[in-house]
């Protein structure tokens, strides 16, 4: 338990002492909600899709929860590099500990980070529907952050090198959050498209999302949250499993 | 204590250790010197769990570490050859960290962590980040955080590099003290003859992966007809220098030091 703490702690204070990267972190959701937001805005609604801040809103909470948890985890490979990481791999403590710790730390930063940027979006004119739903959307978030820490945490045991890093960002977290209707309705879109949607974790925990805040759902709550639960479990058991095999 | 035989690991088909057995007595100060890529580094990662052999075995106070991982832990701490601290964490923390990771209770991890700090003088800089450190006060550092727990087993992997003569004997100082007053058993790499020879009991000397000769300082002297440890190493290893190739991990250091710039 103090071994999960203190590494959860850890994660906390490099994110505290890290100011810079917290605004800049915020640059890019907020190009997100404020350009396309308001740009695309017209179009939305002649469209009949309503108030497109409103309807992104959520997306882009989802979208900064999903960039900060996954890097939490692959920030596994600066730890490798910097070398703290054989620190915690040679301490009598399960290796089981020590990943739970990271990850929960990561998912944790995660959940700030999406409060930030919530806060970001209820300054830029979004209103939720419903106050009592508030903390259902909060679940959502912590959803998202728990399934892609551990996903990172995956993902970062066995990266070796910045030249991987590289390949995940392109394919792997550009398409999660391209391909989860985070910036787009998905009804009514094409079918190969709606398949790929619906293998996309993101997309249930967006849907959560939009269901908890903005009262529309395309998934159904229910679903999501199992769907979403469901990832979770997997990653971690496979997170977990990964971590332990690490060599240096 | 610490035990190998046959250890064997191969990196395709390089072999970083090739066949290496020995045994170390409890409470024995042993020394592991070889030129650069000796396969050192990599047999105390064995020994400390860090890595799997590819064949052969090793035994750490009777426990195998590939199977007993965590039982192993409990018995060594480790001063690593390369940096292994939080740099964004302060001082202070990463005592702290590594004194809740390794259960040191709380009013002996604090007491013990003042009293490290200030034989190496890092008290007054407690609360700065590892990071705003000089490369010798991190140095400083990591081997007083490798002395905040009481292991059975001390792994030090060329703790003195980039000490300065003040640093290095009080860590020395500080190992025989453990050594004598708690029979810690100690293995240890260094380049410095030097000091294997003050400090050491026995020494191996190991080459291309494979162990050259084995003894007291007196005995490998002895061996190569030699006046000194120094020249007694260079009899057995030969005076080419050798070349390390660069690690994945090395190669990603030096882009994250020019993203630091």
């Amino acid at each position: 338990m103090n071994a999960i703490y203190i590494l959860w702690l850890r994660e906390l204070k490099k994110y505290s002492r890290s100011r810079a990267q917290i605004v800049a972190s915020l640059g890019q959701p907020m190009l997100y909600l404020l350009v396309l937001g308001f740009g695309l805005g017209p179009v939305f609604q002649k469209a009949g899709g309503g108030s497109y801040v409103q309807f992104i809103a959520p997306g882009i909470i989802g979208m900064s929860v999903l960039f900060t948890s996954i890097f939490s985890g692959i920030a596994l490979l600066w730890d490798r590099q910097f070398g703290f990481l054989k620190e915690t791999l040679v301490a009598p403590v399960p290796r089981i500990r020590i990943m739970i710790g990271r990850t929960l730390g990561g998912a944790t930063v995660a959940i700030l980070q999406g409060l930030l940027v919530a806060t970001v979006c209820l300054i830029a004119g979004f209103r939720p529907v419903s106050l009592v739903l508030i903390p259902v959307g909060f679940l959502f978030m912590i959803g998202i952050a728990v399934v892609f820490a551990a996903l990172g945490t995956a993902i970062g045991s066995g990266l070796q090198d910045m030249q991987g890093f590289q390949l995940i960002m392109n394919f792997l977290v550009l398409p999660i959050f391209f391909l989860s209707g985070a910036l787009f309705p998905l009804t009514n879109v094409p079918k190969p498209l709606a398949i790929v949607t619906s293998l996309d974790p993101l997309s249930y925990g967006v849907d959560g999302l939009r269901a908890a805040l903005i009262g529309t759902s395309h998934f159904g709550m229910l679903l999501d949250a199992a769907v979403l639960g469901a990832f979770a479990a997997g990653l971690l058991f496979l997170g977990a499993w990964r971590f332990s095999k690490i060599e240096i | 204590m610490i035990q190998a035989k046959n250890l064997v690991k191969r990196f395709g088909d390089f072999a970083a250790v090739n066949d290496v057995s020995f045994e170390v007595p409890k409470g024995e100060i042993f020394a592991f010197l070889g030129p650069n890529g000796a396969g050192k580094t990599t047999t105390i990662k064995i020994l400390t769990t860090l890595l799997r052999p590819s064949s052969g075995s090793v035994q750490i106070d009777g426990l195998d570490p590939t199977e007993h991982q965590n039982e192993a832990r409990q018995r060594f701490g480790i001063v690593f050859q390369d940096p292994s601290l939080d740099q964004d964490l302060t001082c202070w923390e990463n005592m702290e960290l590594h004194g809740v990771l390794y259960h040191v209770p709380r009013r002996i991890r604090r007491q013990r962590s003042g009293e490290l700090l200030k034989l190496f003088e890092l008290w007054d800089r407690r609360d700065a980040q590892v990071k705003t450190f000089s490369g010798g006060m991190k140095r400083r550092l990591e081997i007083a955080r490798g002395f905040l727990h009481t292991p059975k087993i001390l792994f030090l992997d060329e703790p003195t590099l980039g000490l300065d003569p003040q640093s290095r004997n009080q860590l020395w100082n500080h190992v025989k003290k453990l050594n004598a007053e708690e029979q810690v058993t100690v293995f240890l790499t260094t380049h410095y003859m030097d000091e294997a020879d003050r400090v050491a009991q026995r020494i191996a000397v190991i080459d291309h992966g494979r162990v050259v000769a084995m003894g007291t300082s007196q005995e490998l002297k002895a061996q190569t007809q030699s006046e000194s440890l120094e020249e007694a190493f260079l009899a057995l290893t030969g005076t080419t220098i050798r070349d390390e190739t660069a690690s994945a991990t090395d190669q990603l250091r030096q882009v994250a030091r020019m993203w630091r710039r």
